[in-house]
């Protein structure tokens, strides 16, 4: 890799895009389904989890929360063997047959992203519930509502939560090679592909790709700031 | 909320479709695979063949051949092509292999920096190839993955009367990792490294490395094609598997095998007929 390849590389991602080649086009699209099913399943699971956690007093409150903030920690190769062994022919679930599909790859994605969602979710509605408690219980508000309440009022922080969660799910390769196995027009999506263009040693086209993906990344975050501007502007015209 | 709610039944019906797709269309094997044979572009030249010709799709899922036979033997794939005998012969023998099959061939390659520092050029046989690189000490660049070639390297160690992993950390560099990588940081280190010839030919990123030893027997490199035992995993897709097979070992397969260049040069020969004759 030289100094010749890296502005290679910006060359062939410019040519890529405008190229729009259909077998990129098909890779970001299966990276796109893949880790924006797992966020949404993850944010399911996530947001409520993480409210709950951060509104309830409970014995072994602290405890829970080291626990979920550790858990963002989970390297995606320990997730991807956890999900190998589960929906294999020897595991529990191997007769679902999901190995190398990409719902496999969804499934170990939502197990990375969910930790990621509840950790920090709490902690965002543990800081606004210090200014809530006090009237949610001078109005005897049940706690469900409570929960629903809050997961609102803090909408455009817990955006940023999921943005998180989706950073985590797309740039992430060590859990969907495994699962999904990188196969042609089937399981291989944006890092798989970065990882065999460069056992290939063609590093500049791998480094290309590394260029588009973060373009995507742009480009989402770009869209979800620009829909909670809008919104923002609405709510408090 | 509620367009979060409707976020979400968009990305589940998303998600149902996805695997009402995987579960409809079931004209498909999976192929446990050797990296050396992806990497080096030959299934996307006859794949698309095989598929014309029958419909079936081929799945294929490249690791290591330790990897792949592991994953074989959990049932996780209908076709095994890796290139190692005597795992091979192993894994036909345990039951989990109905048959072992010679596909083609090629030959390990030997490579080094430009200069190459252990004087290894013009050697005869590997095992005094490697002996030099261990006398003088110049970084070599393994595997160390259980894969095919690493395990060949291991062999030629072996004939050298070189036990490197007494050197590992030192000049001995175990990459745990796959052949590309493994060239890269060899391109890098100015190591010497064991490659097939498929991969290196087909490699971007040679840097000034080049091939130090090559065309001795020892180095001969064998791919075989093994149909995974309904016995031990009844689901197994047989037919499909036993058409891929019967195709890879036919004369379409051997001349589609044969017929791949990459600038200019074979980089697999097929024989599967030498080894039914």
């Amino acid at each position: 890799m030289h100094v010749h390849d890296f502005f290679q590389a910006f060359r062939l991602a410019a040519d890529l895009v405008l190229a729009a080649d259909a077998d990129l086009m098909e890779i970001i699209g299966l990276s796109l389904r893949v880790s924006l099913t797992a966020l949404v399943i993850s944010s399911l699971i996530g947001f409520p989890l993480g409210a709950a956690a951060g509104i309830w007093r409970f014995p072994g409150r602290g405890l829970i929360a080291i626990l979920m903030n550790a858990l963002m920690s989970l390297p995606p190769v320990v997730v991807g063997l956890l999900v190998y062994f589960t929906f294999s022919r020897v595991g529990p679930f191997g007769w679902l047959e999901l190995l190398y599909t990409p719902t496999a790859m969804i499934v170990a994605q939502t197990v990375l992203v969910t930790p990621i969602i509840a950790a920090l979710s709490r902690q965002v509605i543990e800081d606004l519930n210090r200014e809530y408690a006090e009237q949610f219980r001078s109005f005897s508000v049940p706690p469900g509502a409570a929960i629903q309440a809050m997961l609102w009022d803090a909408r455009y922080s817990l955006l940023t939560v999921a943005l998180a969660g989706f950073g985590r799910a797309i740039a992430e390769v060590g859990a969907v090679i495994i699962v999904g196995g990188n196969i042609n027009h089937y399981t291989r999506v944006m890092t798989t592909a970065i990882a065999l263009e460069t056992s290939k040693g063609d590093l500049a086209f791998a480094l290309a790709l590394g260029i588009v993906l973060l373009v995507i990344a742009l480009s989402v975050n770009a869209a979800v700031m620009g829909l909670r501007a809008t919104a923002m502007r609405y709510a408090y015209a | 909320m509620r367009m979060i709610s409707v976020l979400a039944s968009l990305a589940m019906l998303w998600l149902a479709q996805g695997m009402q797709n995987a579960n409809a269309d079931d004209n498909f094997i999976v192929l446990q695979s050797t990296t050396s044979t992806k990497n080096s572009g030959l299934y996307e030249h006859i794949l698309p063949n095989f598929t014309e010709q029958t419909g079936i799709e081929v799945r294929v899922v490249a690791v290591g051949t330790g990897q792949a036979l592991q994953n074989a033997r959990n049932g996780d794939g209908d076709v095994l092509l890796v290139h190692s005998k005597t795992d091979e012969e192993a894994f036909v023998a345990e039951g989990y292999g109905v048959k072992r099959l010679d596909v083609m061939y090629n030959d390990f390659v030997l490579i080094g920096p430009e200069g190459d520092p252990a004087k290894v050029a013009g050697q005869t046989s590997p095992a005094e190839a490697l002996g030099r690189i261990a006398k003088a000490g110049v970084p070599f660049a393994s595997r160390g993955d259980n894969s095919g070639t690493h395990k060949k390297e291991l062999l030629l160690w072996h004939s050298a009367g070189v036990d490197p992993k007494e050197h590992s950390g030192q000049w001995y560099r175990e990459m745990g990792s796959g052949m590309g990588p493994t060239i890269n940081a060899a391109v890098e280190m100015g190591a010497y490294t064991l490659t097939d010839r498929g991969t290196w030919i087909s490699f971007k990123n040679k840097g000034r490395h080049r091939i130090v030893l090559e065309g001795d027997t020892g180095l001969f490199n064998q791919y075989a094609v093994i149909r995974i035992s309904p016995e031990k995993h009844p689901h197994v897709r047989t037919k499909l598997a036993q058409t891929f097979i019967d195709w890879l070992v036919g004369p379409d397969g051997q001349a589609a095998i044969g017929a791949y260049r990459m600038d200019g040069k074979q980089l697999f020969f097929p024989n599967a007929s030498d080894a039914r004759s």
